[in-house]
């Protein structure tokens, strides 16, 4: 693997040019980790099911000589945005003169992370950034870690609903040369405020791309967050995602999670409940085609009593597509009176592809009300028979109960541009055979 | 819960009621494993060559092997120079009946309250009892022999029906399969073997106990049960051990074939020492089940008690391997003090229209540790694969742990597969309407967990049913409050 000699090259460069700081030391970090832990493979039972060691075979460029222009931001924006707060980042850099911020800086604070670990904001970096290590310690993750430079700190004030939603667009250049980007953010939701954030990815050319990305939120008491990742792009496109939300304060969290196109997706989406009374809704759809692959590792950990969280991912593999769920919800001793639900049901459609689903309980307190379930299946013969009895084809029909199956996540994306725009994606990505 | 502190103080010091040593000269070879002790085991065994060179290989390639990690037990680490691998009651002469078999023996298992003579007259039941290591008699021989039954214990099968060993043994089980088949296929000293005829159904429950009763001693013993073409047998397999300080190893392997329109139907109720309320002590229990359906039509059935061992790690498993074959895993599982349950199935199915169902129910109490861990997988060719899973767990006390962990692949678009899981402890509205009705809180929770492993017990043939509810009750004494 000559990415390592690669990647040792660029680490020590980046930690040449900036030795200090606390960063530096995650940095520092991050890469001991990833040098003794290296990149999973299906030996490491949270790995067991998707082969991400595939991914390093390619030589990756991080983020050198690569320039976008306004209009390749125009042709990404999500529906909306000319309400929303639009942060852009470039092969993993967050880039500052193509993001429009419209809320005002009593509201909202967007800084590059370098700046906030210096400033004002130092203590609070020092304090969150890289607590999702304690949960997510292995090679990729750590790489990440690694080279932490040209991230994004967004801070909601206390108090403060910004009335605009702030929408991250990941564009990873491979017009030239397999691209990898590394994008790590924090995000502070303060104490009674609001923040709606969604996610998109695009890879421009067509040389595979790898994003490794790191988000890291921390939701104080009373706040109310709502999140959305919306994956639909190329077929070589490769991701793994982590989404690392704390909830230290009584709280809400409402997460989607989207996954139409791409090659490997990863999505490691981890929930720590840090505080009595904590609320949290997870959905997910993914509707996979062609050689996708798709894996949603989800975790709740219940560390404090009273928590609620409920979570549904649907799925549904089609050609030659792989879609791996794995669901963990962990109650600790003092996480009495939780409520945990988890329900993952999925739709196999074609003899080549694959549906390995693994939800885990793990319950360390008694007075808990847990309870999982997951179905595989196919659709419903009575349904389709009742559409043709009615004289619609056997396409319409199976793409009309396909997407009322999917119906029940699209409903969860609460803003109305963004789940519009949803629904059309998964009537073109369904009608399309 | 806690108006009665007394009593329940009482109940939390109930000893494990197997705990006694029976005092007969054992013929027991030094501690240690090496090749020189497979090749002392299979001499005193007096085995063939070809059973030698078997173990030799297993044992060598145990050599290349680590000990497995993944599951959720905690133990310290196993010593296993530290065994001794070979222990034999004495007089070890050929028992044709249970009359020869020496009194004393005859005493420990009815202490255990199976005592054979009573079962033998009431139940009819024919069964292979395994002290230690070495089984000291077969019951029922003769009847079952009329019929072409064939069941003894595996080292009569070695010196009496090579073939079918040779043919068999390891063909579902190979010896490189884990660590602990490895292990037992090197130095496994006795077990039951089981034969049924083309076309015949066995017409009485066939039983083997197991009982460890040597200090330091390692218990390996093999089962092998055939089930030719429209055969049945119902098989049942009891285990206690005696109380001791220092913890015990049992690692055992079973195998199952079943041939076309074959039945086998395996009750496990396993009551070894599982510890004092420290912790201290336990056996450990990692065995090996696995069952093929190798023709079409067949059936394998397994049903479990677990109320016993320090560690319990096993699963059960069933290879759905001819078309229309069914696979089923009843299992209860109660762990209590500081007991480690991490306990499952598999059902890989391979043929089609094969069709498997999972219903496990966990109880855990005092500072336990009760994990579900299983695996459904339909393959590709597995043309309208059905599953159907039922894991609940039932935590009784604020120090013990519950855990699920099933693993769904599906490769086939015809399969259907459902997975459903809950944890709670018992519900306050259940409590109160029986202690309304002047029910005390500790009839009221064994009467509720009764109802809840109800599903399996029903599974159990008769006079087990109900040995295993007494078994559940004395278990969950004390763990109330």
């Amino acid at each position: 693997m000559n990415n390592i000699t690669y990647f040792k090259d660029q680490f020590e460069q980046l930690q040449e040019a900036n030795p200090k700081g606390t960063i530096a030391d995650l940095r520092k970090h991050g890469f001991d980790a990833f040098t003794k832990d290296g990149v999973p493979t299906y030996r490491d039972e949270d790995w067991k099911y998707t082969n991400v060691s595939s991914l390093f075979d390619k030589e990756y460029q991080m983020a050198e000589n690569s320039e976008i222009t306004l209009t390749d931001v125009n042709a990404i924006r999500l529906p909306g945005y000319k309400q929303a707060n639009e942060l852009v980042f470039l092969n993993g850099r967050f880039i500052p003169n193509l993001s429009t911020i419209r809320s005002g800086s009593t509201d909202l604070i967007v800084l590059p992370l370098e700046e906030a670990a210096k400033g004002e904001y130092k203590d609070i970096v020092a304090a969150h950034l890289n607590q999702s290590s304690n949960y997510l310690n292995d090679g990729i993750h750590a790489l990440n870690t690694s080279f932490i430079d040209g991230g994004v700190f967004v801070h909601v004030l206390k108090g403060k609903e910004p009335e605009h939603p702030v929408y991250c667009y990941h564009i990873l250049d491979a017009r030239q040369n397999p691209a990898l980007a590394q994008p790590r953010s924090l995000i502070l939701v303060d104490e009674s405020s609001k923040l709606q954030l969604t996610e998109s990815y695009t890879t421009l050319g067509t040389e595979d791309s790898f994003n490794n990305q790191v988000i890291e939120v921390v939701v104080k008491e009373n706040a109310y967050m709502e999140y959305y990742k919306i994956q639909n792009d190329a077929a070589n496109a490769n991701q793994v995602s982590s989404t690392h939300i704390r909830q230290i304060g009584r709280s809400y969290v409402h997460t989607v999670t989207i996954t139409l196109n791409g090659g490997i997706v990863r999505n490691n989406m981890n929930l720590v409940l840090d505080a009595a009374g904590n609320e949290t809704h997870l959905y997910g759809l993914y509707l996979l085609k062609g050689k996708s692959h798709a894996d949603n590792h989800t975790l709740i950990d219940n560390l404090k009593p009273n928590c609620f969280s409920n979570q549904l991912y649907k799925g549904i593999a089609d050609d030659t597509s792989t879609a791996v769920f794995n669901g963990r919800i962990m109650v600790q001793p003092d996480a009495q009176k939780t409520n945990a639900y988890q329900s993952n049901k999925n739709i196999l459609l074609s003899e080549n592809a694959t549906i390995n689903t693994k939800p885990q309980l793990e319950i360390f307190a008694d007075d808990v009300k847990c309870s999982h379930g997951c179905t595989i299946g196919q659709l419903d013969e009575e349904a389709m028979f009742y559409l043709k009895a009615r004289g619609i084809p056997k396409e319409s029909a199976e793409v009309l109960l396909l997407q009322a199956f999917a119906a029940d996540i699209v409903d969860q994306i609460k803003p109305e541009p963004l789940r519009s725009y949803v629904s059309k994606l998964i009537y073109e990505h369904l009608a399309i055979q | 819960m806690k108006e009665k502190p007394d009593t329940l103080e009482q109940a939390v010091l109930t000893e494990y009621k197997y705990g006694f040593v029976t005092d007969i000269d054992t013929d027991v070879i030094a501690k240690g494993l090496s090749e020189n002790t497979i090749r002392l085991i299979s001499s005193k065994k007096n085995e063939p060559e070809w059973m030698l060179d078997w173990r030799l290989k297993a044992y060598n390639h145990w050599l290349k092997l680590e000990e497995p990690k993944w599951s959720n037990v905690k133990y310290p680490i196993i010593n296993y120079q530290d065994i001794i691998y070979y222990a034999a009651p004495k007089p070890k002469k050929q028992l044709n009946s249970l009359d020869e078999a020496d009194p004393e023996l005859l005493a420990t298992f009815e202490k255990l309250g199976i005592s054979l003579n009573e079962q033998k007259r009431l139940t009819g039941v024919a069964v292979d009892v395994v002290m230690d290591s070495v089984s000291i008699a077969t019951s029922f021989k003769e009847q079952l022999s009329e019929i072409g039954v064939i069941f003894c214990s595996i080292s009569e099968a070695i010196q009496l029906h090579p073939e079918l060993v040779k043919k068999y043994l390891g063909s579902v089980v190979p010896m490189t399969d884990n660590y602990f088949a490895a292990l037992n296929s090197a130095v496994f000293t006795d077990g039951s073997f089981c034969f049924i005829p083309k076309g015949v159904r066995c017409p009485m429950e066939l039983s083997t106990y197991f009982r460890i009763n040597t200090e330091n001693a390692g218990q390996f013993e093999r089962t092998l049960i055939i089930a030719e073409d429209e055969s049945y047998v119902s098989y049942l397999e009891g285990c206690t051990a005696p109380m001791r300080d220092e913890n015990q190893l049992h690692a055992a392997v079973v195998e199952l074939v079943a041939h076309t329109k074959a039945e086998i139907k395996y009750s496990t109720v396993q009551n070894w020492y599982p510890g004092d309320k420290n912790g201290l002590g336990g056996i450990y229990n990692f065995v090996t089940k696995r069952g093929m359906c190798k023709g079409d039509h067949s059936k394998i059935s397994w049903t479990q008690v677990e109320t016993g061992s320090a560690i319990t790690w096993k699963y059960p498993s069933v290879i759905l391997k001819g078309d229309h074959s069914i696979g089923e895993f009843y299992s209860v599982a109660f762990t209590n003090n500081h007991q480690q349950a991490d306990t499952g199935t598999k059902m890989i199915h391979l043929g089609k229209n094969t069709r498997s169902r999972i219903v496990s129910k966990g109880i855990s109490a005092g500072h336990s540790q009760n994990s579900y861990r299983g695996l459904v997988r339909a393959s590709k060719q597995a043309t309208n694969a059905r599953n159907y899973s039922q894991c609940d767990s039932l935590l009784l006390g604020d120090k013990c742990g519950a855990h699920t962990f099933p693993y769904i692949e599906v490769k086939n678009k015809t399969a259907i597969v459902e997975h459903e899981a809950t944890t709670s402890k018992i519900g306050e509205d259940q409590l109160f309407y029986c202690k309304q009705r002047g029910i005390d809180a500790e009839t009221a929770v064994a009467l509720i967990v009764n109802g809840f492993a109800k599903e399996v017990m029903n599974q159990l043939p008769m006079e087990f049913a109900v040995e295993a509810q007494k078994l559940l009750a004395i278990s969950m004494e004390g763990s109330v409050g």
